[in-house]
């Protein structure tokens, strides 16, 4: 491109005539990533267009932060889509029922714009029976349907969505907590009986089944039947592991599992026990994905079983294995990058049991390639931590929760800060991180000046003063997530963020010390923020005590509910 | 919210709130060395979070848990939301807890009752139904029950059974078949005064 040459219209048409639109986007609809596409339609006009028209899946991290007119204004081919709904807090009861992120008003919008959808992929939204009814009857192409913490449905709604689909290749329910009866592949979070029957029909007719993963009801002798129809499984989610087998049955079952040769995710496990966990010995060697979350192994069973996966990469465990049981996968599974330990009676104090500090610090001497922990505990050091990331610097996701709100170092009696502060300053590539513990506003300091990767940050009952929280939006340039409760950060830690919030996707802040005044003043100097604030019985005048903040090219939500004020 | 290191932890003092009928001064926690022993047992006598969470010097501690509308009675002033646990995982592991300590050898839950010093344990296989239990629990704690009716729960004394259930909420004693109490009953609490009449008028 000659720099001299004035660069007029006519000159950009002559050279985009050079490239025709339709192999632009030909190029372009190779693009996968979303960054690799925003990026793609800011180069030129002609980009812009070219993306657009080409684009086939997108990703909207926030159902408010856009409408779906506006999206299909832009976006004319989409095929499929990802939703994400209501603030991640909602997970742990601190959202009110009908605060909304309900899929209906997007579900109308499609069916006139984009009626060959086929993918629906939701998050935490609201999705009632009358919409996958919805869904069932105007899309005629309708292939996979994802609910991941979604609510507002039973299985009435997903028999229509069963019987009227016809091209119905996926249907993945996961952590709803819904209760009702329904047949098809995956169930492992409905907690009622299933017909086996048609479950046992429905499998033999997919002869090339990849994923099957029933609920607890499905015994161990139904699961064998299952599993002979199903030899090409790689996604097993079984379901309740405690059964009295006789003499013929478990050899059956040993069998089935020895002809699960391609197995790679494994789940389910219901009150597995010493007893029948040597039947899925065979079915392990080329396990990538362990979830025993639901399986209250002792620290021997765990042992034993992670000796014969050898190629893990994901363990999710419960607690009740033990530090001695973690010290066995350090052992066992050299390859494990993501270890995630829960607790298994997560109110009770009284429980001397659990994890500590020593298994973390096993795993991290064991599994060099670790980079994803979720590690929830009730003793920690800041040695410990110290010494986990000095072994494992390649931490992209570091969650530790410390389960007793405010606890210091159990050996020195000092804040966890030196832990966090050497997170981050040793794992460069650090994505997301969850404090815990007694933390002071050194933590936050520490945050703002390392964690240059950091994109969401979870912080509950922790800091000192404002400082803390200022640190953070001043420090980290990638951040887009802070999710924030029960810490002292009031109105001028909220304003500090002025610059920051647009290039956020959201702030969540609970019970701390904002108020309605500072709220206001969030909002008049950002319109294009939308500042919720809700409102509570308990809360004292003036004070605004759960405040969700985001970025939003769809203007005040038109839907919220009345404990909602949008200021 | 929070008022920083310093009253902090003392602010969010779980121990201090549990409702746990030990004995005064036996608590294996070193959290509450400064609750006089009476202020804590007076506090286990009542059963309203609101109530107990008056006496805390921390307002925003009570708003939290007041606002777990799971807890009710139980034996642990709980945070909202904390730990970080999905509800739907919680629901999970605590009817594993049941089943895990219900087996063909005996049913045993725990059994408070107001007032009372220390806890007893029963084995709910043992009894053939509502009338055994109460008699036998009468007789244990050594007080009366009023009469059961389904619109007015118990009348004719101050005292009434309740139960926590499966899902953690609590239950009158006698509502639903005995079969279905057995196996949801995690544990009995005999409640008294105004609560007691109070949660018989709900129904």
């Amino acid at each position: 491109m000659d720099p001299k040459k004035p660069r007029d219209s006519a000159a950009e048409s002559a050279r985009a005539a050079q490239f025709p639109d339709e192999v632009l986007e030909r190029v372009l609809s190779l693009l996968d990533s979303h960054k690799d596409r925003s990026a793609a339609s800011l180069v030129s006009k002609a980009w812009y267009n070219a993306e657009r028209w080409s684009r086939t899946r997108v990703f909207i991290g926030n159902c408010y932060s856009v409408t779906p007119e506006i999206v299909a204004g832009r976006f004319p081919n989409i095929r499929s889509v990802t939703l994400k709904g209501k603030p991640r807090f909602s997970d742990f009861n601190l959202v009110p029922q009908n605060w909304g992120a309900d899929i209906r008003s997007w579900l109308t919008v499609f069916a006139d714009r984009y009626p060959l959808l086929e993918e629906l992929r939701l998050k935490r939204m609201t999705v009632t029976d009358e919409s996958l009814k919805f869904l069932a009857l105007k899309f005629q192409n309708f292939r996979a349907l994802s609910l991941l913490s979604c609510d507002g449905f039973s299985t009435n709604g997903l028999a229509v969505i069963a019987a009227r689909c016809r091209n119905l290749t996926e249907l993945d329910i996961q952590e709803n907590g819904i209760d009702d009866i329904i047949v098809l592949l995956n169930f492992a979070s409905l907690s009622s009986d299933i017909d086996f029957d048609a479950l046992e029909r429905l499998v033999s007719r997919c002869n090339s089944l990849k994923v099957l993963k029933v609920n607890r009801t499905i015994t161990l002798d139904q699961l064998q039947r299952l599993l002979v129809r199903a030899p090409r499984l790689t996604e097993l989610g079984t379901g309740s592991f405690l059964q009295e087998l006789n003499a013929y049955q478990c050899p059956d079952l040993e069998r089935a599992f020895g002809g699960c040769k391609n197995l790679h995710t494994l789940s389910g496990l219901y009150e597995a026990t010493a007893l029948y966990l040597p039947v899925l010995y065979p079915a392990c060697a080329n396990l990538t994905f362990l979830n025993l979350n639901d399986a209250a192994l002792q620290n021997e069973e765990l042992a034993k079983l992670v000796v014969h996966c050898p190629c893990l990469r994901r363990l999710w465990v419960l607690d009740t294995v033990g530090d001695e049981g973690l010290e066995a996968v350090a052992m066992s599974c050299q390859f494990l990058e993501e270890l995630r330990v829960f607790p298994a009676n997560p109110f009770d104090e009284e429980e001397n049991h659990g994890v500590s500090e020593s298994g973390f610090l096993a795993v991290s001497y064991g599994c060099r390639r670790l980079h994803y922990v979720l590690y929830f505990c009730r003793q920690m050091t800041n040695a410990a931590v110290a010494t986990i990331v000095q072994n494992c610097p390649d931490f992209t996701h570091f969650r530790l929760c410390i389960m007793n709100p405010g606890q210091p170092d159990y050996v020195t009696n000092e804040p966890m800060d030196e832990a966090f502060g050497a997170v981050v300053k040793t794992c460069t590539k650090l994505q997301r991180l969850a404090v815990s513990g007694l933390l002071t506003d050194l933590t936050f300091e520490y945050i703002g000046r390392y964690a240059k990767n950091l994109e969401t940050l979870s912080v509950a009952f922790a800091g000192s003063s404002d400082l803390g929280m200022q640190c953070v939006l001043r420090g980290c340039p990638k951040l887009r997530k802070l999710e924030i409760r029960d810490c002292p950060f009031g109105n001028a830690a909220l304003l500090s963020g002025l610059e920051k919030y647009e290039s956020m996707r959201s702030l969540w802040m609970s019970a701390c010390k904002v108020t309605m005044n500072g709220c206001e003043v969030l909002a008049r100097e950002r319109p294009r923020l939308n500042v919720e604030v809700m409102k509570d019985e308990e809360s004292s005048d003036g004070q605004a005590y759960k405040v969700y903040v985001y970025r939003t090219v769809a203007g005040p939500r038109r839907d919220a509910p009345p404990f909602v004020l949008t200021l | 919210m929070g008022s920083g290191e310093g009253g902090y932890e003392k602010d969010l003092n779980l121990e201090a709130t549990e409702l746990r009928l030990g004995l005064p001064g036996t608590t294996s926690s070193a959290a509450a060395p400064d609750q006089e022993p009476e202020a804590r047992q007076a506090r286990n006598n009542k059963r309203s979070l609101v109530d107990r969470c008056e006496e805390e010097a921390s307002k925003d501690a009570s708003r939290a848990l007041q606002k777990d509308h799971d807890s009710a009675p139980s034996s642990k002033a709980q945070i909202v939301g904390w730990p970080p646990i999905r509800s739907y995982r919680k629901n999970n592991l605590q009817t594993k807890k049941t089943e895990a300590e219900t087996s063909s050898s005996g049913i045993y839950v725990k059994v408070s009752m107001d007032g009372a010093p220390y806890l007893r344990k029963i084995d709910l296989n043992v009894y053939k139904g509502y009338s055994d239990l109460l008699k036998a629990l009468e007789n244990m704690f050594k007080f009366t029950i009023g009469e059961y009716s389904e619109r007015e729960g118990y009348k004719g004394s101050e005292f009434a059974p309740t139960y926590e259930d499966k899902d953690g909420d609590w239950m009158l004693v006698g509502d639903v078949p005995w079969e279905m109490f057995m196996t949801s009953c995690k544990r009995l609490r005999i409640m008294r005064g105004s609560e007691a009449r109070g949660l018989g008028c709900a129904v």
